[in-house]
């Protein structure tokens, strides 16, 4: 390990000393034409296979039928119509809930992680812009937010919720995640970055109102910031499970995340049910992976730590 | 920084009109919640006598309830579990997502794009899903890791087990925040070093994870934050397996009082007693470390 290293770093010296890196390679003492760190690709494929594999698996366990899943060959497919079958069983289970545990999960992280952005972006714009009585205070307890584990209210929020009457409704679910300390500070940071002072000034001076600037200056600038915010929260109300599982008793309001535990717990009893929750496991990675992969474009995680250059 | 004074009058009322959406949110969602707990967690409910029906009415119990949390040994035991818990998920998504980040940093290492989204993508599958997946993996049954061999559900094992789904889900999260801050590094920095004859090895643990360790730091209380928290992975994964009780971690512990026994008042103090420890927790821990690297830097 150590020579292989040694000897990367100094064919690396020599590339570097040659010019700047990945401009001249200089003669690779081995191997084609470009040099590989063998050992930290390897390290890292094997990162990747660790993570990728779980999927993998629940792709082939989801080809296979109730009597398959526990009898054939853990890894091979079974290349019958298993898959299709399997899926028409989730889509048949209780009228086709899965789905619509689907689409609720989506409208969830969809509607909350936008109102949560713009109540965040409201507020990081005003603790950055503004000075105001009771700004540092606020600022304070939001940053003390930030260390309050959310999920540990979740209990309370029920118990609170409950007396209201607001239980087992869509505004039990979605009004506790608007708020996103996390988001705030974010935005506070971004704020103070992207919007100048001078051209809220000149703004002013030219006799634009506070709301018009905030809304067509301040968003505006913050625009890539936002979606940052917005991608984390969605990403976050997407992943939650204990707060909608303690709100909600009617099934047609599950997000799929309780939706799948309940499944599971029913499968506890029969195993026939495995099948489904395997099905339903790889339907509901698949959509959020394909969003993932066509947002890249749009999701800069270098503002994430809020380190703003 | 913002201006404060000679404004006109008109703005003077925009910024709270601005945060009141917050602080509304705050205070529904997080002060009156706390604060009723708080109410819940000083009452406790007795059955009624009598022959006009049965039925609970509460009563004031002082600090009965805190008395009972606090020498609630299953309760303990919990705290016990969350801890060893975290003491290997904290650590072992912290330094893998270190280590993945630095080799994606190297310059010649191949496949980047592809083993950075591989590792990232983990972030978006919740954790009920990735319990699921790998609850299944660890099944004998239907295991295609030797789950027949092994005894993924064992005393000591089921700890990693928990321990593998969560480091599973959140290292890639990581990995990305710290890779980030070594691609911002000034890169004449290394070149230099490398100059200076400096090995790879070196440069990597002399220069660059020192200069990124605001970004590990921020890992760090994420991490640990979200240890304090865990109750997806071990919830998922108790339907599988006996190894897992209905009170394995505190939060569990905390839904079976409210929902498993409808004792609202004990589940009440506990919620008090764990968001405090936790806020205490989270505090010190971003207190320490952000002082440590504070006298690393100087």
């Amino acid at each position: 390990m150590t020579a292989t290293e040694s000897r990367a770093a100094a064919a690396a010296r020599a590339v570097v000393t040659g010019g700047r890196p990945g401009r001249t390679p200089a003669p690779a003492p081995r191997g084609p034409r470009r040099r590989v760190a063998l050992l930290p690709t390897a390290a890292l494929v094997v990162g990747a296979l660790y993570c990728v594999v779980p999927t993998l698996w629940i792709l082939v366990a989801a080809t296979k039928s109730r009597t398959e899943l526990f009898s054939t060959s853990t890894y091979v497919p079974s290349l019958g119509l298993g898959l299709v079958r399997n899926v028409r069983d989730l889509s048949d289970y209780q009228g086709g809930i899965f789905w619509r545990w689907m689409l609720n999960s989506f409208l969830y992280a969809a509607v909350g992680g936008a109102l949560a952005s713009f109540v965040s972006a409201a507020c990081g714009y005003a603790l950055a812009k503004y000075a105001f009585r009771g700004r540092t205070v606020l600022f304070h307890t939001i940053l003390a937010g930030v260390l309050l584990p959310q999920i540990v209210l979740a209990v309370p929020q029920y118990l609170l919720l409950s007396k209201v009457g607001l239980t087992d409704s869509l505004i039990g679910v979605l009004l506790p995640q608007l708020f996103n300390p996390y988001g705030i500070y974010l935005c506070r940071i971004y704020a103070r970055a992207a919007v100048p002072d001078s051209l809220l000034e000149a703004g002013r001076i030219d006799g634009a109102g506070e709301g018009r600037l905030f809304f067509s200056v301040g968003l505006r600038l913050m625009g890539p910031g936002l979606v940052t915010v917005f991608l984390l929260q969605f990403i976050a109300i997407w992943n939650n499970f204990l707060l909608p599982y303690v709100m909600l008793t009617s099934d047609d309001k599950f997000p799929l995340t309780v939706g799948l535990y309940s499944l599971l717990r029913h499968g506890a009893a029969e195993a026939s049910l495995y099948s489904l929750v395997i099905t339903g496991t790889l339907l509901s990675v698949l959509p959020v992976i394909a969003l993932f992969l066509s947002l890249q474009r749009f999701w800069r995680i270098d503002l994430v730590t809020g380190a703003l250059k | 920084m913002a201006p404060t004074t000679a404004r006109p009058r008109r703005t003077s009322r925009f910024p709270y009109l601005l945060v009141l959406p917050a602080v509304l949110l705050l205070a529904a969602f997080v002060v009156a919640p706390g604060c009723y707990a708080l109410v819940l967690s000083l009452q406790r409910s007795k059955v009624n006598g009598g022959l006009l029906g049965g039925g609970t009415h509460t009563v004031f119990a002082g600090l009965a309830n805190y008395r009972d949390v606090l020498g609630d040994t299953q309760l303990r035991s919990g705290v016990v579990r969350m801890l060893a818990l975290g003491a290997v998920t904290v650590p072992g998504t912290v330094l893998l997502a270190l280590l993945f980040a630095v080799l994606l940093d190297l310059e010649h290492t191949r496949l980047r794009r592809v083993t950075r989204l591989a590792i990232f993508l983990p972030y978006a599958v919740p954790g009920v899903i990735a319990s699921l997946m790998w609850g299944f993996l660890y099944l004998p049954a239907t295991s295609p890791i030797g789950g027949d061999r092994v005894d993924f559900f064992g005393q000591v094992a089921v700890y990693f087990s928990v321990s593998n789904v969560v480091v599973w889900g959140a290292v890639g999260f990581n990995m990305i925040v710290i890779y980030t801050a070594l691609r911002a590094l000034p890169p004449e920095l290394t070149e230099s070093a490398r100059l200076d004859g400096a090995t790879e090895r070196q440069i990597v643990l002399r220069i660059k994870v020192p200069l990124v360790m605001p970004a590990v730091v921020m890992c760090t209380l994420f991490s640990v934050l979200a240890a304090l928290q865990v109750f997806n992975e071990p919830n998922t994964l108790k339907p599988l397996s006996n190894a897992v009780s209905s009170t394995w971690v505190p939060l569990m512990q905390i839904y079976d009082q409210a929902f498993g026994n409808s004792d609202i008042h004990s589940a009440a103090a506990t919620s008090v007693v764990l968001a405090a420890a936790a806020l205490v927790l989270s505090f010190l821990t971003a207190r320490i470390i952000q002082s440590r690297v504070q006298r690393e830097a100087e």
